[in-house]
């Protein structure tokens, strides 16, 4: 059984939709991730799980009991915010012992576990410095133990490391990861970097206009996009509309115009008329190199652009422009004619 | 720093001489010690500063000032809190307008604010004069309030505040635990500024005011109207030192650039 249930939840505001008969299951101790371009509904959801907001409609279930009517500050779950939210005018200490305080825990034993979630999050001897005093990877680690040392039933992260640079998002991630795991914390984490996502979640929900696209394992979503709007926002540039399919058995047999395709069929995959692929599994090659067939297309380079490990080429062929990416030396000219090879095994469809 | 430009120096020097130039001379004439008010003065004395604490009418006058400034700031203060944080936090319909209805005493010219005060409020419901005179400076108070205190709020993310929610905090334990401590030296700077706004109000008190009871200031004008001597320098140099006083703890506190920065 599931540990959260949002049932046909809305959110409305001035007649407007934000989202609508949504619904979501969180597994206890999962770590699950929204992902999703800004206004797609990811931290609407967060913030009615966390209490913030009212659903106009609809249910959310926690443990088993109706949590739709109960106020934040009786839900004891953990929030970390975008801008970290600490209290300017507390010392470290103060701002992680102020939950155990309001829970009236004795002053011993808040000590204890104070200083305990300040080694967790690395932040050991620091408990007597202010916010304004910190850098912004360390605010964010107090306010990770600000929530974790209420021992929270659910943990939230709205875009928690959208503020900090390059390199201490990755080791931030890490962390979070690391002590979630640790603890056996279940929570849910927004974020609009899919690879924040995918690197630490169990499961990675894709939101657009306030539903969920797909719900899956990242490796699953990674490799077989369900739709056309999943596969764009992680990275599969090149579509292909078919006219015809045929189920062969192990694989889709497919045509546009002259040309034939063969797509591997996956668990899951959806049998559609758009096929889907990454620049980075497209294979280009010259016209020695690769011989006409099926999965094959022939082109013109349109575009070429350096991306320091490869090149980038937009390709037009007749059926359409596809963009490849190839390691290589020597760049193909402009207006070479090259010939681009779609593996079967790469070549997705999507709804 | 070399100044390269003559014409604006000499224009700083006449703009100083016409805002300072007049406060010099009533510092000066204050040591008069002949019974008018000259300049020149003809001599130094100190007599008129005594003279000061003589005038009982100064001195009762002086203490309703005083009451009626803390008791007015008081109020203003427990209106103006909740006010301005109601107009930074909440968005509603008619807010715009709501925030100009609390600014408008600073934008409607005293001695207008003064009688429709009177007539419509004081007359009209028989308030007594000393509450009358208490409303009319609460309401000339709770802009500066609003105002200053809102300029507090505005840089203060209230994400602090839902994070105290979610930790458990209830509304009311977060507004002071979290929001006024956060505040707090806009709320000194609001309470000094509004006590020198209404501890030297002129057109507000003079409709306010009635027989018996009266302020500072409205006794200043009285007794310059009965006599010329130098006492009124004397007391208008006190309260300069009393503005400066304040003047300064708000530098101290915050900064005069505090009030200039939106």
């Amino acid at each position: 059984m599931s540990l959260l249930q949002l049932e046909n939840v809305s959110v409305a505001y001035d007649q407007q939709y934000i989202l609508k008969d949504f619904n979501l299951s969180v597994e206890k101790g999962h770590l699950i991730s929204l992902l999703g371009p800004s206004g797609c509904g990811k931290t609407t959801t967060l913030r009615l799980i966390a209490g913030f907001l009212d659903a106009t409609d609809g249910r959310f279930a926690f443990g088993g009991k109706d949590y739709t009517r109960v106020p934040i500050n009786k839900r004891n779950f953990g929030f970390v915010f975008q801008s970290y939210a600490l209290f300017p005018h507390m010392s470290v200490y103060d701002n992680v012992a102020f939950g155990l305080r309001l829970r009236k825990v004795k002053e011993d034993e808040i000590k204890k576990r104070v200083m305990r979630m300040l080694e967790i999050v690395s932040l050991g001897g620091f408990e007597s410095r202010f916010p304004q005093a910190l850098s912004g990877g360390q605010k964010q680690r107090v306010a990770i133990a600000r929530a974790l040392v209420i021992e929270p039933d659910l943990l939230l992260f709205d875009e928690p490391l959208s503020n900090l640079d390059a390199n201490l998002r990755v080791n931030m991630r890490v962390e979070i990861r690391r002590i979630q795991q640790e603890l056996g914390i279940t929570a849910i984490y927004v974020s609009h970097d899919q690879e924040e996502c995918f690197s630490i979640s169990d499961r990675v929900a894709v939101m657009n206009k306030g539903i969920i696209e797909q719900l899956d394992q990242p490796s699953v979503i990674f490799q077989y996009p369900k739709t056309e709007f999943v596969a764009r926002f992680i990275g599969f540039n090149n579509f292909i509309a078919f006219e015809e399919r045929e189920d062969e058995g192990s694989f889709y047999s497919l045509r546009s115009g002259d040309y034939h395709f063969h797509a591997a069929k996956a668990p899951g995959m959806p049998a559609t008329m758009k096929g889907a692929i990454r620049p980075d599994d497209l294979i280009a090659g010259t016209l020695a190199e690769i011989q006409p067939g099926d999965n094959v297309l022939t082109g013109k380079v349109k575009v070429s652009t350096y991306l320091g490990r490869s090149y980038q080429y937009v390709v037009v062929t007749p059926l359409g422009e596809f963009t490849v990416n190839k390691e290589m030396q020597q760049p193909y000219a402009n207006g070479q004619e090259i010939r681009l090879l779609f593996p079967s095994e790469k070549l997705v469809l999507v709804e | 720093m070399k100044n390269k430009n003559p014409g604006l120096s000499l224009f700083t020097f006449i703009v100083y001489l016409f805002l300072l130039g007049p406060l010099v001379i009533i510092a000066v004439t204050s040591f008069e010690p002949g019974t008018v008010l000259k300049f020149p003065p003809t001599g130094f004395s100190l007599k008129w500063y005594h003279n000061i604490f003589e005038v009982e009418m100064f001195m009762s006058t002086f203490k309703t000032s005083i009451l009626v400034s803390l008791l007015g700031n008081v109020l203003a203060i427990l209106l103006g809190i909740p006010a301005a944080y109601a107009l930074n936090r909440a968005s509603f319909r008619g807010k715009e307008t709501l925030n100009a209805v609390f600014l408008s005493p600073l934008l409607i010219p005293g001695i207008v604010l003064g009688f429709t005060l009177l007539k419509y409020v004081v007359i009209a419901f028989h308030i007594p004069i000393y509450a009358s005179l208490l409303i009319g400076h609460t309401v000339i108070m709770l802009p500066f309030i609003i105002r200053v205190i809102g300029a507090s709020l505005a840089g203060f993310d209230f994400a602090v505040e839902e994070a105290a929610h979610s930790l458990g905090s209830s509304r009311l334990a977060t507004f002071f635990k979290i929001v006024l401590p956060n505040i707090k030296s806009g709320i000194i700077a609001s309470v000094l500024l509004a006590f020198l706004e209404s501890f030297n109000n002129v057109d507000i008190s003079l409709f306010m005011t009635g027989p018996g009871v009266s302020t500072l200031p409205i006794q200043m004008l009285t007794y310059v109207e009965n006599y010329f001597d130098p006492t009124i320098a004397a007391i208008s140099v006190l309260l300069m030192l009393i503005t400066a006083g304040f003047m300064f703890l708000i530098e101290r506190l915050l900064g005069l650039t505090y009030f200039t920065k939106q």
